[in-house]
């Protein structure tokens, strides 16, 4: 108990560390406001920027945007794995494959997503999905290799079907695996489709950021960033309780 | 040998009743012919089972119980022979509407609850979603374990884990269930106490039973033919006849002709069990 106090104590300390040295950089201007604009600056922007209309279809174009990348992704991803470790010999050829494109920094590639599918929202879509695939079908060939055996033979006695031993016997063992796939495979999406944007698009969070800077309204910039970081550490602490969730049941039982 | 046992099979069909399992000259080779790592596992076996019958499957280890128990339920395909249930050949196929296994260790799912496990076993045979609470639930009453419908498997006991285990394998409607080695991780008087309730609950249900089991005691206790067999190659070296009906009252383990029967399965074993550790050796011994 006591444990958990302190570290929680040391975490909150440690962001206000991180902000006191913000304001005294700023106020002591030590830093030019152009690179770093002080805490005050940027509070205001935030309250000045989600008001306006364009903040709002801003973000949603963005949001729009990574739901279609990560569902594609989780589909794909998931369907692979399954179809790759159906049999033994197809999962030692494909699993290093994978792992290796894995290794392949896609953003080189990110201008031919922008020929093949325009500047708008859809080179965007491709390129989270592109990304949030891999771990996500890596991590369902790990869970789903892992399962025993000894249920798999049970389950085919008792006559199930293919599509009933996913459901029932391999899903279920490969769930908790698969669930820190599906987290770390959605905050990849969630990067890449903001960097994405950033790097060239026509609409969303991103190219508002990118768009900040250029303009050197660099509290608008900041102002941004601060709403992207609000919203990953809130989806963060849902994605962390589901997982944490499926863990601790699976712990319970075993 | 083999002649003998198609003499008690012949038997069996004299009495008037088409066999509910035929195994007709079932051989089973691992690796190739002539490899080095090749291995006759089973040798020409042939055994008649007449339907309601319990058969026991007795031998020293690795003389390929287990393995012509897969092959009897259609999880592997035999090199050469074959297997016919109920007039029709299993062929490397299981037969869900005929046949249930009971595996040696614990194969409910953990991550259902008891219940869950049975409507998923019930699922999977085709029973219709409106049977198959009252049919579990039943089949728990049965065992005593009414109580942890709702536990999952891991907050059992061991003993309690494969008590439910066997229900599971009783309430499937077939006719026929394969045990291998069901109470193999059991201590010594769990195993008789679940011994005893198999006994009355197969007598309730006329199920023809093929068990493996390596215990002594275990076969004679629950047994109507208990088919020796030998060490590897696998071939059925005799098969000894218990005339006892079900269920079995743990009294009969106190009567003379329980011991005499036990020591005279020892005395056939005893030779095989040697031969068995003798190819062991030999195989470790050449391997090194």
């Amino acid at each position: 108990m006591t444990g958990a106090f302190a570290q929680r104590s040391i975490q909150i300390a440690f962001l206000g560390v991180v902000g006191g040295a913000w304001w005294l950089l700023t106020s002591s201007h030590a830093v030019s406001p152009l690179f770093l604009p002080p805490p005050e600056a940027v509070y205001t922007a935030v309250s000045r920027l989600v008001v306006a209309a364009p903040f709002w279809s801003a973000v949603g174009v963005t949001l729009a945007t990574i739901a279609k990348a990560y569902g594609i992704a989780v589909v794909a991803g998931v369907f692979a794995g399954w179809l790759v470790t159906r049999s033994k010999f197809w999962t030692e050829v494909f699993e290093p494959i994978i792992a290796g494109l894995f290794t392949i920094p896609i953003t080189l590639f990110f201008p031919m997503f922008i020929l093949f599918f325009g500047i708008g929202a859809g080179s965007k879509v491709a390129y989270g999905a592109v990304y949030g695939f891999f771990p996500i079908a890596l991590n369902t060939i790990a869970g789903l290799g892992r399962a025993d055996e000894r249920y798999l033979r049970a389950a085919r006695s008792m006559g199930a079907s293919s599509l009933e031993t996913f459901r029932h016997v391999l899903l279920p063992s490969a769930f908790p695996v698969l669930v820190t796939g599906l987290r770390v495979g959605f905050f990849i999406c969630f990067a890449s489709v903001l960097g994405g944007e950033a790097l060239s698009s026509i609409a969303g969070v991103g190219r508002n950021i990118a768009l900040a800077a250029e303009l050197m309204d660099s509290a608008r910039m900041y102002a941004w960033i601060v709403v992207v970081i609000c919203f990953a550490v809130s989806l963060n602490f849902v994605m962390t309780s589901i997982e944490n969730r499926a863990t601790a049941s699976e712990a319970a039982r075993r | 040998m083999s002649e003998a046992a198609t003499a008690i099979g012949a038997g069996a069909t004299a009495a008037g009743l088409a066999p509910a399992i035929s195994i007709r000259g079932v051989t089973q080779r691992f690796g190739a012919v002539g490899a080095a790592q090749g291995v006759l596992a089973l040798d020409d076996i042939s055994l008649d089972i007449a339907p309601g019958e319990f058969v026991c499957l007795l031998g020293p280890s690795g003389c390929g119980k287990s393995t012509l128990l897969n092959i009897i339920g259609g999880l592997f395909k035999p090199t050469s022979g074959e297997v016919t249930v109920a007039g029709k050949r299993v062929d490397g196929a299981p037969r869900p509407d005929e046949i249930a296994f009971v595996f040696q260790e614990s194969t409910l799912f953990p991550w259902y609850t008891i219940i869950e496990n049975f409507r998923i076993a019930l699922k999977f045979q085709g029973v219709p979603k409106s049977e198959r609470d009252d049919l579990a639930m039943d089949a728990l009453k049965a065992v005593g374990m009414g109580g942890f419908a709702r536990h999952y498997p891991t907050q059992l006991s061991v003993g309690m884990r494969q008590r439910v285990n066997m229900a599971r394998g009783i309430c499937v409607r077939t006719n026929i269930l394969l045990m291998d080695e069901p109470f193999a991780a059991l201590d010594e008087q769990s195993r008789m106490v679940l011994g005893e309730d198999l006994s009355t609950l197969l007598a309730k249900t006329g199920k023809t039973i093929v068990f493996v089991t390596h215990s002594l005691a275990e076969a004679v206790f629950l047994s109507d033919r208990i088919v020796v067999m030998t060490a590897r190659p696998g071939r059925v070296k005799t098969i000894v006849n218990v005339n006892e009906r079900h269920p079995r009252a743990p009294d009969f383990m106190l009567e003379p002709r329980f011991g005499e029967m036990r020591n005279e399965l020892f005395a056939l074993l005893r030779d095989e069990i040697r031969r068995a550790m003798a190819l062991q050796r030999d195989a470790d011994g050449g391997g090194a």
